[in-house]
């Protein structure tokens, strides 16, 4: 009995500090990770003056809700920012999701003959790239798209990397079933649409979470294509322009008849970002599983 | 297939129809003319690049910052991976990756305001404790030797919890009945680790290594950009990019050619350095190669 406990999993010295060191450098890395957005929070809840005369800090020192009320005091601009992330979110996501699972389906087919060479079309793309400036031009001078949130939507449909992520998922489905429905005369869309979309349902749900993650982050293509004339931008880019212009501020002050002075500057960029991101962070405990296997599938076996 | 149709018009349009817009690089762009009617001027641009120094300046930021992401983003992702392997608490391991994974998650802007909120000069969090231990208050915004620093360190707090991921699902696969045998013959942890666990975590290391190597003229522009901000030309000696010097160039001077000579420049040599470098793993280790 002895013998085989001492036997269990690292019961010597060094196998115990190697634990030991684990633990302390993987837990303060962890809150390493975390605290930032105590930062943001805590800054959000703090009085303005209490901020000029102290600094950021994590824990509010005098809870306060004002610059929550500001935001709010002229819900139209941040509602109708969600509205357009949320639409484009939504509608990206759904329309992208469709197109990868499709192409990464016929991709994985034995029987399709040019596989290989659309594959490498595909891949292709990653490795060579026009770069931004004709990209910029074909997008507003060919496609006049300029202003549309068409120029934000279309970009973000999918990468190479989630149709390879595909590929692999669909690999693991035994080529027998695709086979005997095929005997029992379904077509090609048909099996797709009955058979491999339902087996692949965990798949799915991670590859349409990236689209979606990245729709609700996206910013560059926003700050490319849409200008300052437009009056609803999406969640990010409204974001970034509280946080880096004073115009929005001044605005908010005229609406709320606020003296500008008296205006929340510092709180109100964080009580902002907390809106603009707080449902993500809420929504993340129940999908970050799906991410890892994700990950896990995608990247090992690529 | 018909099913594949969408995908390739989708990447026809997005990746190929710009390719041949590299021209740009050879002409002096005006509206009037447009893309492929403006005048050609050969290498004028490049070596106006090359005269100001500027070529050389983003080459050596791009590629010095992409070295340090490389060596140091991988190494605390193994350490790490292989560290959470070692741990027994399941509760502990769950709750940490989740937290570490958090800053993956959230969009650059917020990571350019966090930067601010602990960088800024009168109110930022670093400030307020330096002046609490007596000592100065740093200009952070406008010191350009700190923030190579900076950007690393915010690069690994982003990056890590998704790198780790990936190399401790690739421990995951490892057998475990090897690593009770190594156990039964009396191999401590760090034997362990240095004899099993690393050998195994070679393949899926170079592959990343061959994917990086690859983007090593590719920046990392929503991190730079909102980082430092779009013209705190007091900082670009240390922080300009290739992107960022595009992203100028086309949103600000409106100076197309420039970008684009920029950007031809870095597809050009960076698909050189993918080639190469995936030729030198098939010579190594046949196994390993991406294509």
């Amino acid at each position: 009995m002895a013998s085989t406990t001492a036997r269990r999993r690292g019961n010597d010295f060094t196998s115990a500090a190697v634990r030991g060191f684990g633990y302390a450098l993987i837990g303060l890395f962890a809150l390493f990770c975390v605290l930032p957005f105590f930062l943001v929070l805590g800054t959000s809840f703090t009085a303005e003056k209490t901020i000029t005369l102290h600094g950021y800090n994590l824990w509010p020192r005098d809870f306060s809700t004002f610059a929550y009320k500001i935001v709010f005091e002229n819900p139209d601009l941040i509602v109708g920012s969600y509205a357009v992330t949320v639409c484009i979110t939504i509608v990206g996501t759904a329309i992208g999701l469709f197109i990868v699972a499709m192409t990464g389906y016929a991709l994985q087919r034995p029987d399709f003959r040019s596989r290989n060479a659309i594959s490498f079309f595909i891949y292709f793309t990653t490795l060579f790239q026009g770069g931004v400036v004709p990209f910029y031009i074909i997008m507003t001078q060919w496609f006049q798209l300029k202003d549309n949130y068409l120029s934000v939507l279309l970009p973000g449909l999918m990468t190479p990397f989630l149709i390879i992520m595909m590929k692999s998922f669909v690999k693991s489905i035994p080529h027998a079933i695709t086979e005997s429905a095929k005997m029992d005369g379904a077509g090609d869309f048909r099996i797709f649409m009955s058979l491999i979309l339902p087996m692949t349902t965990p798949a799915l749900a991670t590859i349409g979470l990236f689209i979606a993650i990245g729709y609700w982050n996206e910013w560059y293509n926003a700050m490319l294509f849409l200008s300052p004339n437009m009056s609803y931008r999406p969640l990010q880019l409204f974001l970034y322009n509280v946080v880096t212009s004073a115009d929005f501020v001044r605005n908010s002050s005229v609406a709320s008849n606020i003296q500008p002075r008296d205006m929340p500057l510092e709180s109100m960029k964080m009580a902002t970002a907390v809106v603009a991101t707080g449902p993500v962070i809420l929504f993340y405990p129940l999908v970050q599983r799906f991410f890892i296997q994700g990950i896990t599938v995608g990247a090992v076996k690529g | 297939m018909l099913m594949c149709l969408p995908a390739i018009v989708f990447f026809l349009v997005m990746s190929y129809l710009p390719m041949p817009g590299l021209y740009l690089a050879f002409v002096n762009f005006n509206y009037s003319d447009g893309m492929f009617r403006s005048p050609f001027v050969g290498m004028d641009n490049f070596e106006f690049l090359i005269h100001s120094g500027t070529l050389w300046r983003l080459t050596f930021n791009t590629i010095a910052y992409n070295l340090a992401f490389i060596v140091f983003g991988n190494g605390l992702q193994i350490l790490i991976a292989i560290l959470l392997n070692e741990l027994r608490t399941r509760w502990f391991k769950k709750f940490t990756q989740s937290l570490m994974f958090l800053p993956y998650f959230i969009s650059f802007v917020l990571v350019g305001l966090i930067a601010y909120n602990i960088l800024s000069y009168e109110y930022g969090l670093l400030n307020s404790v330096l002046k609490s231990l007596g000592a100065d208050p740093i200009q952070t915004y406008s010191n350009p030797k700190i923030w190579p620093f900076i950007i690393l360190v915010t690069f690994l707090w982003q990056s890590t919890g998704y790198g780790s991921v990936v190399y401790f699902a690739a421990i995951m696969g490892l057998d475990s009945e090897i690593l009770e045998a190594a156990e039964i013959d009396g191999a401590n942890a760090l034997q362990r680790i240095r004899y099993i666990v690393l050998p195994w975590l070679k393949p899926t290391f170079i592959i990343l290594l061959l994917f990086s190597l690859g983007g090593i003229l590719r920046g990392n522009f929503g991190l730079f950009y909102n980082l430092v901000g779009a013209n705190n030309s007091a900082l670009f000696n240390s922080t300009d990019i290739i992107e960022t010097f595009v992203f100028r160039s086309l949103m600000n001077n409106f100076n197309f050619p420039l970008g684009s000579a920029v950007s031809l420049y870095q597809s050009v040599f960076g698909f050189f350095i993918v080639v190469t470098a995936n030729w030198l793993v098939k010579k190594m280790s046949p196994e390993n190669t991406l294509f």
